[in-house]
């Protein structure tokens, strides 16, 4: 077991501490009654949860795939199962971007959550325990455990603190999920049956039989499928970011949607090599129809919380794009995409819940015009609007050059199609910015003097006040990673580039079993691709 | 000479950037505002020209800021070509800043600071652009010129000019998206690199074994997907775009953005490409033809345009292929044509469109046949006009002049009278829309009804407008009797 792990360096077990702490601030908040004093609570604890993860950055050794800051400890010998944590340069950013997005999370639910304070801080704690298990597990019951564990904070979160129709999305969410993890515990039985273990470093290094392996990649793969969620499984996601709390939306949208990216990179790949191989042609389809198609509906929509979540449709087509592409230069792109999406579109979250708190709508068309009196709230949201269709210079272009570098390697037509998805990206966002900063519809002009107070506003709402402090401090805090990883991505793509390497050559040495056939057609593919473009 | 490494490259481009944090700090005091936004051009052009004689001798400048990933990243490189553009954007800024004072305060405009901002931002991107070293940094540039020029063409807010600013943004975004993105990405898989070649323009970044398909979609791509730069299909943002206020038209519509967009295609030709590519594969003369298209039905849409400033924005579509089809030929006496065209429409159209805001803010008048009599009541205005006229004509002495000459010595070169035709056929038509604006202007009657006389020359604020455009006109005068100084820059460039 050993060979596959760094055990800490730390002298304290960095891992667990990051999982506990929310835990026991969650037991505490129990017994306070404040609402001021739960919020500050909520804020400290997650601080130094974000605090005492920081070290996972400083001192994580990007030269090695194998796990590091591992805590192993035997939990249930009788059937071989250990408590193992861990994190390699896949999982060790996704964990950095939970302990970064949950501060936030309570603090723009500041203002926006007006009842039931203590049970609110109790279950965002509990999920920021929950979301950190299923990234650090290494042991497939552990994770089930967690998965399954985050499944009832959010529905708590939609269902008692969302909006009008919070029933049907609650509910909605919740049997989407709930069958995709069905059939990953399917999944995870039938390999501790094959293998006779739980330790999924091991699961990877079994060869399997093509069959199993296809069956073991469809049941992952669908569970994965929903949660990120790639079309047809797309349809939970508008009606749940649609009603959840602004808090609810930016978890979903930062963090539980990349657990179908990472589940794909932790399983899908490394256990079935040559499943994914096989299926590649299909994933891929499926990830462009959901670029092409997330765009296509995010260009129709008119309340703003549903066009930026048909944008995550998109935006996670990426994604699969990416990982699907099996080349260092994609898998990376999709990686970088899970953590740009975190902080761009949980930004633009933010920002919805914003103007919901002051105008309380989300229509578009209740909100535009804004530009004169809320100059530095459109500031921010225009920064974060470009990030989100990958304008130069910030975050998302980064993992968007990337991913269609991957893409033009493999498979030329595959990027152009992409292309189109960057289009329409480009389109309903700037569709969304032009409205909410100007008016477009009523056509007269505003003539005030230069900053405008409010004079010409075609939403017929009245004086709205522009950001306060705290939402400042919220903004400026993701705008700065907006442009340290637009113009900086180094760090981060050092930390992954190893481990990435290493899960292709996982894939490669895995795909020896294949039967040619399932090969052929993906082989085909790449061959025209390959020959169109000359290389 | 050698390569110096110098955050010069960067300091410049970020000077309009500091001036506009300035002139939102001081938003609520027009005069000191304004100070700043004259001090800001003056230091920028002080700067700009620090870089002068370096490179005037043959040298380079250089500055690497960061690497993004390998083979991307924002770095800086001067060359001939940038001189030429980052000269002309930061002298005409100066003149700019004097006229902007005179026609939105002689119109009480809206918003006028965010106006400030958006121009000083615009015109510092534009610089960034000249200076930029790799692909990607003149994309980051191009597309922060294509945001910030945005809310300037919207600047009425009316419906006229939402209208035109969803247009503009859309022509614009779209074919960076649908052609720029994917060519980056293929060129990167490649060539490995989106950095230019700075070893001269005969070879460029792509390897003797690049499929010759491949380089030919990615050269296309680069060709429309810089869509500033006005080539046909691609133009029909540039006349809408003039429902901007007249300042923007005049510099950004007819300097920098559009330069921008020009400036691009020539860098991809010369810089990514190589003469000897193009040259092997045909694309140079595919270019010529293509954009001598432009050429002609641009002027003959000008001639059917009887508002002045819709005229001049065919003009300007029209004139913008010129420099590419001088870069296209690929002989150094076309290059040496194309390139100082950069600077003589440059000179030459801002006094056209200064012109044109004067006559609107002292009259109000747009259509040309309004104009009758106008030359006695602004004499020095239409007198620049007609000397802007001839550079865009191309009689001598004035600038133009020297740009057809290199550019029929060009087509001359290569024995191609079909190019030749072109740039004929193309003077005669600039003629036919030119002259009888300044025609109407001296010997039209003045319209029925409008029977006032006397100067309008004398109010001190059209006083701020006239004095630069005069000035813009006399420097396109000055272009055309010493050509020598931009001819040298292009002999870096591959020319004659």
């Amino acid at each position: 077991m050993e060979k596959y792990l760094i055990l800490n360096t730390l002298d304290y077990p960095i891992l667990s501490l990051t999982m506990i702490i929310p835990v026991l601030g969650a037991l505490v908040c129990m017994f306070m009654k404040n609402e001021t004093a739960l919020k500050v609570w909520g804020l400290i604890v997650t601080l130094i949860t974000l605090a005492v993860s920081i070290p996972l950055y400083t001192a994580f050794d990007a030269t090695t795939p194998l796990y590091q800051f591992v805590e192993n400890r035997p939990w249930f010998p009788a059937i071989n199962l250990n408590y193992v944590v861990g994190v390699d340069g896949i999982s060790v950013l996704l964990v950095l971007l939970t302990t970064f997005v949950m501060p936030l999370c309570i603090l723009c639910s500041w203002r926006y959550i007006k009842t039931r304070m203590r049970e609110f801080i109790f279950v965002t704690l509990l999920m920021e325990t929950a979301m950190i298990g299923v990234f650090v597990s290494l042991n497939t019951v552990l994770f089930y455990i967690f998965w399954e564990g985050m499944l009832v904070p959010m529905y708590l979160i939609i269902a008692v603190w969302g909006g009008p129709r919070k029933d049907y999305a609650s509910i909605k969410f919740f049997l989407y999920t709930f069958t995709g993890s069905i059939f990953l515990l399917v999944a995870i039985i039938a390999l501790y049956i094959t293998t006779g273990t739980f330790f999924i470093p091991e699961l990877m290094d079994h060869t399997y039989p093509f069959m199993f392996q296809l069956w073991i990649f469809l049941a992952f793969a669908l569970s994965f499928a929903i949660k990120m969620p790639m079309y047809p499984f797309h349809t939970w996601l508008p009606a749940a970011h649609v009603e959840a709390p602004t808090a609810g939306s930016v978890i979903l949208a930062s963090i539980l949607l990349k657990m179908g990216g990472y589940g794909f990179l932790r399983f899908c790949l490394p256990i079935a090599p040559a499943a994914t191989m096989a299926c590649v042609p299909w994933m891929i389809g499926l990830s462009i129809v959901s670029i092409i198609f997330g765009g296509y509906l995010a260009l129709g929509q008119s309340d703003m919380k549903k066009l930026i979540a048909y944008s995550s449709v998109g935006h996670m087509g990426f994604v699969t794009l990416g990982i699907f592409l099996l080349n260092p230069e994609g898998i990376k792109g999709a990686i970088l995409q899970m953590i740009n999406h975190g902080v761009t579109t949980g930004a633009l979250f933010v920002c919805v819940g914003l103007i919901y708190e002051r105008t309380h709508s989300r229509e578009i068309s209740d909100n535009s015009a804004l530009g004169m009196m809320m100059p530095l709230f459109v500031t921010f949201f225009g920064i974060f609007s470009l990030s989100s269709f990958g304008f130069p210079g910030t975050n998302s272009f980064v993992s968007e050059i990337l991913v269609l570098v991957g893409a033009f390697r493999e498979m030329p037509v595959v990027g152009f199609l992409a292309i189109i998805g960057a289009i329409l990206a480009a389109a309903y966002m700037l569709r969304l910015l032009q409205k909410v900063v100007w008016n477009t519809s009523d056509g007269h002009a505003h003539h005030g003097d230069d900053h405008g107070h409010g004079d010409g506003h075609g939403g017929g709402h009245h004086v709205l006040a522009d950001l306060n402090l705290r939402e400042i401090g919220t903004l400026a805090f993701l705008t700065f990673f907006v442009f340290w990883i637009g113009f900086y991505p180094k760090p981060l793509l050092g930390m992954m580039d190893v481990s990435v390497n290493h899960l292709i050559q996982q894939v490669n040495a895995g795909m020896a079993c294949a039967p040619t056939a399932a090969l052929d057609h993906f082989a085909m593919i790449k061959g025209i691709g390959a020959k169109i473009a000359g290389m | 000479m050698d390569t110096i490494t110098t955050c010069k490259l960067l300091i410049a481009p970020l000077i309009p950037l500091i001036t506009s944090l300035l002139i939102m700090a001081t938003g609520k005091k027009p005069n000191l505002r304004e100070t700043c936004i004259i001090a800001g051009a003056l230091t920028t052009f002080a700067t700009v020209i620090s870089l002068f004689p370096h490179v005037m001798h043959g040298g380079t400048y250089d500055y690497n800021l960061v690497t993004i990933i390998p083979g991307i990243s924002v770095k800086f490189h001067l060359d001939g070509l940038g001189l030429i553009f980052s000269g002309v954007a930061s002298t005409l800024w100066i003149f700019a800043a004097f006229y902007c004072i005179g026609y939105m305060r002689g119109l009480d405009e809206h918003a006028q600071t965010r106006f400030y901002v958006c121009y000083a931002v615009s015109v510092g991107a534009g610089i960034g652009a000249a200076f930029a070293g790799s692909l990607f940094t003149l994309y980051l540039f191009y597309e922060i010129i294509s945001i910030m020029t945005y809310p300037l063409v919207m600047h009425h807010q009316d419906a006229e000019g939402y209208a035109g600013g969803r247009k503009y943004i859309i022509y614009l975004m779209f074919t960076s998206k649908a052609f720029l993105l994917p060519a980056m990405a293929i060129t990167y898989v490649m060539c490995g690199t989106l950095d230019f070649a700075t070893t001269g323009v005969l070879n460029g970044i792509f390897p003797a074994t690049a499929n010759p398909l491949l380089v030919t979609i990615t050269y296309l791509c680069f060709f429309f997907g810089f869509a500033k730069a006005g080539v046909m299909p691609f133009h029909n943002w540039l006349p809408d775009a003039m429902v901007a206020p007249t300042p923007v038209s005049a510099l950004l519509h007819a300097v920098v953005v559009v330069k921008v967009g020009v400036f691009s295609v020539c860098r991809i030709m010369l810089s990514l490409y190589g003469v000897k590519l193009l040259q092997d594969t045909g694309l140079g003369l595919f270019t010529a033809y293509f954009v001598s298209f432009t050429i002609l039905c641009a002027s003959v849409i000008a001639l059917t345009k009887t508002n002045l400033k819709a005229r001049l924005a065919y003009s300007t579509v029209s004139q913008l292929s010129y420099i590419i089809l001088g870069v296209a030929m690929l002989t150094p006496n076309s290059i040496t044509g194309g390139l100082i065209h950069i600077a003589n429409h440059a000179f030459s159209k801002i006094t056209l469109f200064f012109a044109a805001g004067a006559i609107f803010v002292a009259t109000g008048k747009k259509d040309i046949s309004e104009l009758g009599g106008l030359g006695y009541r602004m004499p020095f205005t239409m007198i620049a006009f007609g000397l802007a006229s001839l550079s865009m004509i191309g009689i001598p002495p004035v600038a133009g002049f020297v740009t057809k000459w290199y550019l029929a010595l060009g087509a001359m070169d290569i024995h191609n009278t079909i190019l030749l035709t072109v740039l004929i056929a193309s003077s005669l038509l600039n003629a036919g829309y030119f002259v009888p604006v300044f025609l109407t202007a001296f010997f039209g009657d003045p319209p029925p009804g409008d029977t006032a006389t006397g100067s309008l020359e004398k109010q001190p604020l059209i006083l701020f407008m006239v004095v630069p455009l005069f000035i813009t006109a006399l420097i396109s005068v000055m272009l055309g009797v010493f050509p020598d100084f931009l001819i040298n820059i292009t002999k870096l460039m591959g020319g004659a």
